[in-house]
């Protein structure tokens, strides 16, 4: 049988982001997929040189459109730590309920591009619909509907009154009831179950190896979520991570489902137990970060990493900036080989690529 | 499949998600962070605007009282309403609206200084806080 | 840093991380830092059961560094960016782009590296050191 290179991307009808692949097939199977990244790089990291330290929450939040605050919240601890700041508590739970408002509103987006992705318009429509819900909240609480601007070394920007706090209790609501509609046709409809059940398999051994993170890993049945290292207020609100155990495109689907449920029990918990006073430590008069550290948080995709090296000067040394569609790659090219041509999409979507994230 | 049908049932009868845009537009929310202004006879030329801005779109003429702004670089994060010590800087709800062409906000204010009443007498050619110049021919500013 | 830090050397570079990977840690990524003109900081993270642990490699950057692909298959991307970057050269990698990962073939730039590392056809001596650091690639654009 001769073999075909096949190159899909950086522009296809299902991929939102520019990510090429260079797919050798046989017949109609694929036995070889090389990826090709390049074509969103902006060196943001390098941008360090140029802004200080605080003007680079804004640069971070620009590396994904997605997942700003997670990557703000992220860049600020690791800041926080090496300046030795400490948050006040009322900062902390914010700082929750905003990141798991973004992962729904990720997830959300997400769960619709995938049902998109083998051709479940009328689905995908309705996950778009109930995320618009989540870009309210967003843009009422912080002022801004995807890039918020939220975070601020030594606390939030922001502090919501107890009205807004109740308005924000009541939309969530009105959110679970649809996602609770739309659960049935998610996760047991016979065309969903048919496109992605044991597509894309990646075993609990593999995923491990390979350095597979957030649902992908989840997905294969590896109990771990750097949630569970208790950042912000995440130690106080008794997080269990959501775990399946098939390691295909459906438990993927599944853990994505099943945690954005989880993420709005999590706000609801957060704001219970939301503390008063203080959203904002001043750090005027402490000396600008020295030292180096590294951050983890947990994103809609997975683990983030930040390294952060700092001499004492306005602008730091060194940003290096781990998203976790870069981590998830290498299991995607494991996951490839062996699949139709057909089934690339779904395959493809499944781990939720960013490519601004990946390239940065 | 049948999965499906209630949604779509429910879907027929309830109201429409959508509106129809730009006849309709739905009021902003309070704090939303908009289009960025400046008080400018509030203004005290600081500069500190300039230097906080992460997008780096201000520029400050400290002597000749000149505050520019390109509109089209901010990203309204409102880092500059925050520090300002003025309080001269505001953001409306609105969001700017788009435009053919690129404006640069450019605003002549005043200096405060104990002479004030002076200089004022000597610059009644200049309307206080005249607003948006154009920058470049024929560009409407898109207030 | 909070985390234990291990220092290794280029040669017993791979021996450690295979042993990690007996150990049972997952590979979370490399963070590179250029330290001066001469030499990078090559820090290797791993993670087991939420803990962190580094080992901090100091490479020249003239000479190569032995890939540690063909132990961990996720080190492939990040090995090939830090050859794009900084221009250092991995040896044994199982993919190897050959700096062409991020950037295209013409270009012959270490973009992230503020000391000279241009190719000597572009620019000479000590001033080609300093407008390497005000005028690199990206601040032009901003
Ligand atoms: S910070 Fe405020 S007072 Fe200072 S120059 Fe800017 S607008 Fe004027
Ligand atoms: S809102 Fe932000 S980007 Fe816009 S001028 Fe102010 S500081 Fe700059």
């Amino acid at each position: 049988m001769r073999k075909t290179v096949i190159p899909f991307g950086p522009q296809h009808p299902v991929l939102p982001e520019p990510i090429h692949l260079k797919l050798t097939v046989e017949d109609e199977r694929i036995i070889e997929a090389i990826p090709n990244l390049g074509y969103v790089h902006r060196g943001l990291e390098r941008l360090a040189d140029i802004r200080d330290f605080h003007q680079m929450i804004q640069v971070v939040e620009r590396v994904c459109g997605i997942c700003s605050v997670i990557h703000a919240l992220c860049y600020c601890q690791g800041i926080e730590e090496i300046m030795g700041v400490e948050v006040p508590p009322r900062a902390r739970y914010l700082r929750v309920m905003w990141s798991e408002l973004h992962r729904i509103q990720s997830h959300l987006l997400w769960l619709g591009l995938f049902a998109d992705s083998f051709g479940f318009e009328s689905l995908f429509m309705q996950f778009w619909r109930v995320r618009e819900k989540i870009m309210d909240i967003s843009e009422a609480t912080t002022g801004n509907r995807v890039i918020v601007s939220v975070n601020v070394i030594g606390g939030v920007r922001r502090n919501p009154d107890p009205e807004q706090i109740r308005w924000v209790l009541a939309q969530i609501d009105w959110v679970e009831a649809e996602l609770q509609r739309l659960e049935d046709t998610m996760l047991e409809d016979y065309t969903v179950k048919k496109r992605t059940v044991g597509k894309g398999v990646l075993t609990r051994q593999q995923a491990y190896e390979l350095g597979a993170v957030g649902p992908v890993l989840r997905g294969s049945g590896v109990a771990q979520d750097a949630r569970q290292t208790g950042y912000a207020a995440y130690g106080e609100l008794h997080f269990e991570p959501v775990v399946e155990t098939d390691g295909d495109c459906y438990a993927r689907n599944k853990v994505r489902f099943r945690e954005t449920l989880a993420s709005i029990d999590l706000i609801r918990r957060a704001i219970h137990r939301l503390p008063d006073g203080e959203v904002r430590t001043k750090i005027k008069g402490i000396k600008p970060p020295q030292g180096e550290t590294v951050n983890r948080v947990e994103q809609p995709r997975g683990e983030l990493l930040y390294y952060l090296k700092g001499s004492g000067q306005k602008t730091l040394d060194r940003v290096r900036i781990r998203t976790p569609t870069f981590a998830n790659i290498p299991p995607l090219l494991v996951m490839l080989p062996g699949h139709f041509l057909s089934d690339v999409p779904v395959v493809t979507l499944s781990i939720d690529p960013c490519i601004s994230c990946t390239e940065r | 499949m049948f999965r499906m049908t209630p949604n779509i049932v429910r879907n027929l009868v309830v109201r429409k998600s959508t509106r129809m845009y730009p006849v309709e537009v739905r009021e902003p929310f309070a704090q939303v962070r908009g289009e960025l202004f400046n008080d400018i006879e509030r203004c005290i030329f600081c500069g500190t605007c300039e230097v906080k801005c992460p997008s780096q779109c201000i520029q400050v003429d400290k002597k000749a009282c000149i505050w520019t702004c390109d509109p089209f670089a901010c990203v309204f994060c409102g880092v500059c309403v925050d520090t300002c010590p003025a309080k001269s800087l505001y953001q409306k709800t609105k969001y700017r609206s788009p435009t053919g062409e690129r404006i640069i906000i450019s605003q002549q204010g005043q200096p405060r200084k104990k002479d004030k009443a002076k200089d004022r007498a000597g610059e009644s050619g200049t309307p206080k806080g005249s607003g948006e110049e154009k920058a470049d021919p024929g560009g409407d500013p898109a207030t | 840093m909070r985390e234990e830090i291990m220092a290794v050397s280029a040669e017993a570079l791979v021996g450690e991380v295979a042993k990690l990977k007996v150990l049972g840690y997952r590979l979370v990524t490399l963070s590179c830092t250029e330290l001066d003109a001469s030499n990078l900081d090559i820090l290797y993270h791993f993670d087991k059961d939420l803990g962190l642990k580094h080992l901090r490699l100091t490479a020249p950057k003239a000479a190569a560094v032995p890939s540690i692909s063909p132990v961990y298959f996720a080190a492939l991307l990040v090995e090939n960016e830090i050859q794009d970057f900084f221009g250092l050269r991995f040896e044994g990698l199982v993919v190897d782009y050959r700096g062409t990962l991020y950037l295209e073939e013409e270009a012959l730039k270490t973009p992230y590296c503020r000391f000279s590392l241009r190719s000597a056809d572009q620019r000479e001596g000590p001033a080609a050191a300093l407008d390497a650091e005000t005028n690199h690639p990206n601040a032009e654009k901003f």
